[in-house]
């Protein structure tokens, strides 16, 4: 199966001044989107094998497309994430579908490893929906200075028949973080988590 | 007086719109930066010094667009502009986007006209040869709050009446502009609608080469 792609967006936020303070270098988020078609709109499926692999095939393209725009060597990112938004002629295991079975296998290739789960979120909603995609460290989960989010929305996706996919990777963590815990400087890199 | 905060560039490929998939998708691209306002808070009758120090902050937004959009410059079909003004400042303080921001793409894509000629209200000579960004840059603009959207027009940059070419982009920075800040607004497209056909002038019989047909 292969993902009939009606449009592909990709977002890089870049950070130079928070509060006063220069960032330097610039925190920056990238987020690459797909539109889809979901191939089992308006109609229930017990086997969702057809989602499952478009996952495959977004992770990878999307995880590429994130790297790309940051301009890095794939080993320079730092956080991910991922989610998705169905149509209302669809259901929240069509997101699931496409987010957990295969979507991260993939996209730990695009970023070089990736020990840390890749946290996700997911929802129904229409066009112009917004979707806040977490971020966590890619090789530590518990990474602090990492945890974040960065807003995914479409104008005119999803359509009822329609799954928006986003994949967010970063090369960087939030701009001024001060309020402790695990440092990027103190990961194990063992378990994923610490 | 310049203070960039953040910078949020977007690209889109449209393969489709529900009808034939397209051979090429049609690449849409904007840039926003996040710039503190300076006006913030209060009436400043004499804004037009901030003008001229916008021009360098247009260049270079213009060809990081350019950049992220990966495509060449003769690809480059249709621009627009836009600025979206945080609570603190007033509706005039994005209108010293019309010149810094399109000329920065108007002269990335070849114009050799007068920029200093535009700034003082005077008429531009028409040089009279094609693909040298001789339209109007379309523009809207707005106050509004961390989070606003949008619709940037975009037409021809030869021929402002391509009517396969009129389309708008929605841009909006998440978080941005907050009260004392302003979102400035580049776009550009590689051209068509993707499933353009309610007839007009096309690109390809742009005869008078005086920004408009």
């Amino acid at each position: 199966m292969t993902a009939n792609i009606r449009k592909l967006l990709v977002q890089v936020d870049e950070t130079r001044i928070e509060m006063g303070q220069a960032i330097d270098p610039p925190t920056r988020r990238a987020v690459a989107i797909a539109v889809i078609e979901n191939p089992y709109a308006g109609r229930y499926s017990e086997n969702l094998d057809e989602l499952i692999a478009i996952g495959e095939e977004l992770g990878a393209l999307l995880g590429q497309k994130c790297v790309a725009a940051l301009g890095i060597a794939p080993g320079a990112a730092q956080s991910y994430g991922k989610a998705a938004i169905v149509g209302e002629a669809g259901e929240l295991e069509h997101a699931a579908a496409i987010l957990h079975p295969k979507l991260g296998a993939p996209l730990r290739v695009a970023v070089e490893n990736g020990a840390a789960l890749v946290p996700s979120s997911k929802k129904r909603g229409t066009l112009g929906t917004a979707i806040d995609v977490p971020l966590g460290h890619k090789d530590a989960a518990f990474v602090r200075s990492h945890f974040d989010a960065v807003e995914a929305r479409v104008s005119d996706a999803p359509r009822a028949n329609e799954i928006v996919v986003a994949v967010a990777v970063t090369d960087s963590g939030r701009p001024l973080p001060r309020i402790g815990g695990l440092k990027v400087s103190e990961i194990k890199g063992e378990d994923g988590l610490r | 007086m310049i203070e960039i905060r953040r910078v949020f560039t977007h690209v889109e490929h449209i393969h489709h719109e529900f009808g034939p998939r397209a051979a090429t998708p049609l690449v849409r691209g904007a840039i926003g930066a996040v710039l503190a306002n300076p006006f913030a808070g209060r009436y400043e009758p004499d804004i037009l010094p901030m003008m001229a120090l916008l021009d360098p902050v247009g260049v270079d937004m213009a060809h990081r667009l350019l950049a992220a959009m990966d495509v060449g410059t003769e690809q480059i079909a249709t621009y627009g502009k836009g600025a979206i003004v945080g609570a603190a400042g007033e509706l005039e303080h994005g209108a010293l986007w019309h010149v810094p921001g399109g000329y920065a793409m108007r002269e990335l894509l070849g114009w050799k006209g007068d920029r200093n000629a535009y700034r003082k209200g005077e008429a531009e000579e028409k040089t009279g040869q094609p693909a040298n960004a001789l339209s109007i840059v379309p523009s809207t603009k707005k106050v509004g709050p961390p989070g606003a959207a949008l619709d940037v027009p975009l037409t021809n940059i030869n021929a402002s009446y391509v009517r396969g070419q009129f389309d708008a982009i929605e841009v909006r920075v998440p978080g941005a502009p907050a009260a004392d800040e302003i979102v400035f607004i580049l776009a550009m497209s590689t051209g068509y609608r993707i499933h353009a056909r309610v007839g007009g002038l096309l690109a390809e019989n742009i005869s008078k080469w005086d920004g408009l047909r």
